[in-house]
């Protein structure tokens, strides 16, 4: 198992995108902590030789004609943007 | 003809067939119902009532017409967690508040071909997050047994509703129980289906590898009936199989024999803590099987005790992906920031509550360069122990009998500061998630407080027609199913 059940919570929540509040990110420090604790038990078993299961079930690749269809409603999926323009999802600048 | 919205959809498909009753009748006794009690129960979000009295006008009419069908007019709640042309879809989360489907979900729209009216949204977990409903981030859902007690998790809304008879039948989705647990704490049978048998196509995402479409449901019959209209195999999900789907309520016949069933007791599914009230009954329900003629043998999943601590690992890594969708780009909420950066973060921490924050910390952590073979890959290896146990197992019986919870339904507020102790609870329902197998819960029970309590049937994978033979058997033998809530 992995040598710390402790983790920088803050950092990881960067990675995640998500902006903690200070007591949030102490509380779940704790409760995280203690989670992964509780995890730790899976090291007692030597899983050396087996195969990991991704899936419940066999996945092949599924293929199909390429054949044009209806998309989903231009109006309808607008009407969920946060902001728009000219029928167009509005997004922030992200190049000057 | 009153109290229409206490029946069953077997029941009120022959009264339509019959001419005794009409759609619109049914839905008026369910709307009025909800009126009536879901101040105090809290399992509807929205509630559609002139699009449900249209769809049951058009039900009326076509059967006038000449089209049948046992889900002809019947009206269903559906979880938030599923997309409805033209009605919220919320996943009970401030991120995607106001967010309206622009299309059907594949389950939905083959309920919607078979003539079923959709009454409106019910209550969840945040994103099917949790195990109480506690974490919606709208509204407290109540057991309609005891409003002090949760409904249970994550399809709370859907079974309290159903159990209230405010509705006639309800979607949900089962990820680790969320479909089996919420069942056997409000006095419904749930079933979860083999994973591929329903197309997940506009279900919301929470862990790809082990969410499944269900019914919650009054009898056995009814989720055979349901199971029936939603499966099969959909270009839009390629993980459904390409099976043919038989009428599986076709055998659930008046002969409520089990002679010739082997039915398998794990012995580590009677966990150190359950509460004795549960053990009693489920142990009576077993020997209930027996009478009926089947033969119990004992079997053992010995990696069921790590079910809980893959199903944590697996799940939040998978829903770490997921919901990186929500970034406040596309649709929902979006709170401003700088750059990017600053926006998505910001967004993702006015539109997430608690529990969904920690579980995509959790996620992100144990997919993180340096942990993810020690967390990941390791939790997969066990995942295959866990199937490869079921898969043993399956060898000499033809179902498995088990609790479904250690206890029956909690208070609202006991458990929310402690996530750990929440997760727990899980412990005999994310096996069967792991394992991608079927499982379904029905009533064996009360707890001397009035409380349900739920005996769970699992089968090895497309077993469903096993499981639905047992616990139909098991029902209609006993009275648990027809008590009512008094509230």
């Amino acid at each position: 198992m992995a040598d710390s059940t402790h983790m920088d919570v803050s950092y990881i929540a960067h990675l995640a995108r998500i902006h903690l509040a200070d007591g949030e990110a102490e509380l779940f420090q704790g409760q995280l902590d203690q989670v992964l604790t509780y995890v730790e038990q899976l090291g007692e078993l030597d899983v050396s030789n087996v195969e990991p299961t991704a899936h419940a079930m066999a996945l092949v690749n599924v293929l199909r004609e390429d054949t044009p269809r209806t998309s989903l409603d231009h109006d309808a999926v607008i009407a969920n943007a946060p902001a728009a323009r000219d029928g167009q999802i509005l997004v922030p600048k992200i190049m000057e | 003809m009153a109290g229409l919205n206490t029946k069953t959809i077997s029941e009120l498909s022959d009264l339509l067939e019959q001419g005794k009753c009409t759609s619109v009748q049914i839905v008026n006794d369910v709307l009025a119902a909800i009126d009536a009690h879901d101040g105090k129960i809290g399992a509807y979000l929205t509630i559609d009532r002139a699009a449900a009295l249209a769809q049951a006008e058009a039900a009326d009419k076509a059967r006038a017409a000449g089209k049948k069908g046992a889900l002809l007019g019947i009206p269903l709640a559906i979880k938030d967690l599923l997309n409805v042309k033209g009605q919220p879809c919320t996943c009970s989360s401030k991120i995607i508040e106001g967010y309206v489907a622009p299309y059907d979900a594949t389950a939905i729209a083959k309920l919607r071909e078979a003539g079923a009216v959709f009454l409106g949204r019910v209550n969840m977990d945040e994103f099917a997050m949790g195990s109480s409903t506690e974490s919606s981030a709208f509204k407290k859902t109540r057991n309609p047994w005891n409003t002090d007690h949760v409904p249970g998790g994550s399809s709370g809304g859907s079974a309290a509703s159903v159990a209230a008879d405010e509705a006639i039948a309800a979607l949900g989705s089962d990820t680790g129980g969320s479909i089996r647990q919420p069942a056997a704490f409000c006095g419904c049978v749930g079933l979860k289906p083999t994973y591929g048998m329903i197309s997940r196509y506009g279900l919301t995402a929470f862990a790809s590898s082990l969410d499944q479409i269900g019914p919650i449901t009054k009898t056995v019959r009814d989720a055979a009936i349901l199971l029936t209209a939603m499966a099969g195999k959909d270009p839009m999900d390629s993980t459904t199989v390409d099976l043919p789907v038989p009428d599986y309520s076709k055998d659930l016949t008046d002969d409520h024999s089990l002679k010739g069933m082997q039915l398998g007791l794990p012995k580590e599914y009677f966990v150190e803590g359950m509460d004795p009230e549960v053990e009693t009954a489920v142990r009576n329900a077993i020997e209930h099987c027996k009478k009926l003629g089947a033969k119990i043998v004992d079997i053992s999943l010995p990696h069921s005790k790590y079910a809980i601590a893959v199903y944590y690992i697996i799940a939040t890594a998978e829903a770490s992906a997921n919901l990186a969708r929500f970034d406040g780009i596309r649709y929902g909420l979006r709170k401003d920031g700088a750059d990017p950066i600053e926006l998505y973060g910001k967004t993702r921490a006015a539109g997430f509550g608690p529990e969904v924050k920690r579980r995509i910390i959790l996620g992100t952590y144990v997919l993180s360069s340096g942990y993810y073979d020690a967390y990941y890959l390791r939790a997969q290896k066990v995942r295959t122990l866990i199937h490869n146990d079921f898969r043993a197992a399956s060898a000499h019986c033809d179902a498995i009998l088990a609790p479904v919870t250690p206890t029956p339904a909690y208070k609202i507020g006991e458990k929310t500061s402690d996530p750990l102790k929440m997760y727990l609870d899980d412990i005999l329902t994310t096996p069967v998630n792991l394992a991608g197998i079927c499982g379904l819960s029905v009533p064996c029970g009360f707890s001397k407080a009035g409380l349900p309590i739920g005996l769970q049937i699992l089968g090895d994978s497309f077993m469903e027609p096993s499981i639905l033979k047992v616990g139909h058997a098991y029902e209609q033998t006993t009275e648990w199913h027809r008590q009512k809530p008094k509230f």
